[in-house]
């Protein structure tokens, strides 16, 4: 019989994802809950992510868990030149769950099935980050009421942002409209626009961002990064067009919320951080209960 | 004057004949197939005149006969390979070689920064496509397509 990890959204089904959003918002209502008295979790940052580790940490904090781990492979056996094999086996006899950040894609899959106790992939370099996209379907799901008939516009690095493609494929799963808004150079790949194709999904891409924040639901952010391109001179053109500034939000539904993974550069101008639509911040703390749904799910505990 | 008749590489008795390999991809269906670890007689002829296919290869093993998901394996190097089931020097059957729905090792994750590629982790994948190639990898998801393939 083989544990039951979270390294990849697909790993669930539409029904466990259900799920799991039920019970965040059971934990975001009583967030303090002794459920894991005795319980050991193992937070391995193979690499520094501050954000996602401290919201891990947090999470099992409020469940009554300990926690031991590293923070960054400098200060582990790893440099020493252990491999991920015999870190894993080692660290899952001490801990009954393990979240780990790597820079190697596939390293969680792998980690998944050399493990005894659960895996919960917290990034594997480029490829899968799922308690984010949990995290983002849940405050898709509490600030609209649904996931279902909904219009999603994304903005900025489409080609290499983890992230959107991760949502893209989650959001699939129910009747969503997508809205592509990015520089010639970072546009959606191909292959997740076929993907929208053969489910017979909507998309429309754009450059140009006021035309289509009218119609949005959701506007998920992320940012531009400037060694993403190969010509400098095409990112200074461009900087500035991917910049959500409260006067553009004046046609916007009121209902429309803005999301960003988070840590923004100056993709948001801090004028909207204090309108109705800016909802980044509380995005953020929503992933604490995700994370306490998610771990509660993997040790069966509800 | 006129020209003696023989084959290339001389028949067997019963066993199993692999015909149409690509020239290039002779060893490499030999190190799929294991034959360099068994007993068994083994033929071959390289650089042989391919009426369709340029320069073909073919080996002949007296006494093994494949199970389909072990001669499948070498789809991906060889996927024009016919084979030959052979009894009493008759050819009882004939097969072609199909690319599976799922590749165990053989090849190699073309993303430099997958798992894969870092520990020793036998490579898995799920053929998306046959024709052209098309291989996801089970650890890092990307695709290494036909012109990636390389041959672990």
């Amino acid at each position: 019989m083989k544990t039951k990890s979270l390294v990849s959204i697909d790993d669930l089904s539409t029904d466990e994802i259900t799920k799991i959003l039920k019970l965040a918002g059971d934990f975001e209502k009583n967030p303090v809950q002794d459920l894991l008295p005795g319980k050991v979790v193992a937070t391995l940052f193979f690499e520094p992510s501050t954000r996602t580790r401290l919201s891990f940490e947090s999470a099992v904090n409020k469940l009554g868990g300990r926690i031991i781990g590293f923070t960054d492979s400098s200060t582990s056996s790893v440099t020493k030149g252990e491999t991920l094999y015999d870190t894993i086996r080692m660290v899952s006899s001490y801990a009954d769950l393990i979240v780990m950040r790597h820079p190697i894609e596939g390293s969680a899959r792998y980690a998944s099935e050399v493990s005894v106790v659960p895996i919960i992939n917290a990034g594997d370099g480029a490829n899968q980050h799922p308690t984010q996209t949990l995290l983002d379907l849940y405050s898709i799901q509490k600030t609209q009421g649904t996931l279902d008939n909904l219009n999603i516009c994304m903005v900025g690095d489409l080609k290499y942002g983890r992230t959107v493609h991760s949502l893209l494929m989650a959001m699939s799963r129910w009747n969503t409209t997508f809205n592509f808004v990015a520089p010639d150079e970072l546009r959606m790949p191909d292959e997740y626009k076929l993907y929208l194709n053969n489910l017979g999904l909507r998309y429309h891409e754009t450059s140009d961002l006021s035309e289509v924040i009218t119609t949005a639901d959701i506007v998920y952010m992320t940012r531009v990064q400037k060694e993403r391109f190969s010509d400098p001179m095409e990112y200074e053109k461009v900087k500035n067009a991917y910049v959500l500034h409260k006067s553009m939000l004046s046609d916007s539904k009121p209902g429309m919320k803005i999301l960003h993974p988070l840590p923004r550069v100056n993709e948001i101008n801090t004028d909207v951080d204090n309108t109705n639509n800016a909802y980044y911040f509380t995005q953020a703390l929503n992933g604490v209960y995700t994370r306490q749904a998610i771990i509660c799910t993997l040790l069966g505990i509800k | 004057m006129k020209e003696p008749k023989q084959l290339s590489v001389s028949a067997i008795e019963s066993g199993t004949v692999i015909d149409h390999i690509p020239a290039s991809s002779l060893f490499k269906v030999i190190q799929i197939l294991r034959l360099d670890n068994i007993p068994n007689q083994i033929t071959f002829g390289t650089n042989l005149e391919s009426k369709t296919d340029g320069k073909k290869a073919i080996i002949k093993i007296a006494g093994v006969f494949f199970e389909d998901e072990d001669i499948n394996r070498i789809a991906l190097v060889a996927p024009k390979a016919k084979l030959n089931i052979i009894r009493d020097y008759e050819v009882i059957e004939k097969k072609v070689v199909e690319v599976p729905d799922t590749i165990h090792g053989i090849a190699k994750c073309m993303n430099p920064k997958c798992i894969t590629n870092f520990e020793k982790v036998p490579t898995r994948f799920r053929v998306t496509s046959k024709k052209p190639i098309a291989l996801k990898c089970h650890y890092c998801e990307k695709i290494t397509d036909q012109e990636r393939l390389e041959i672990i």
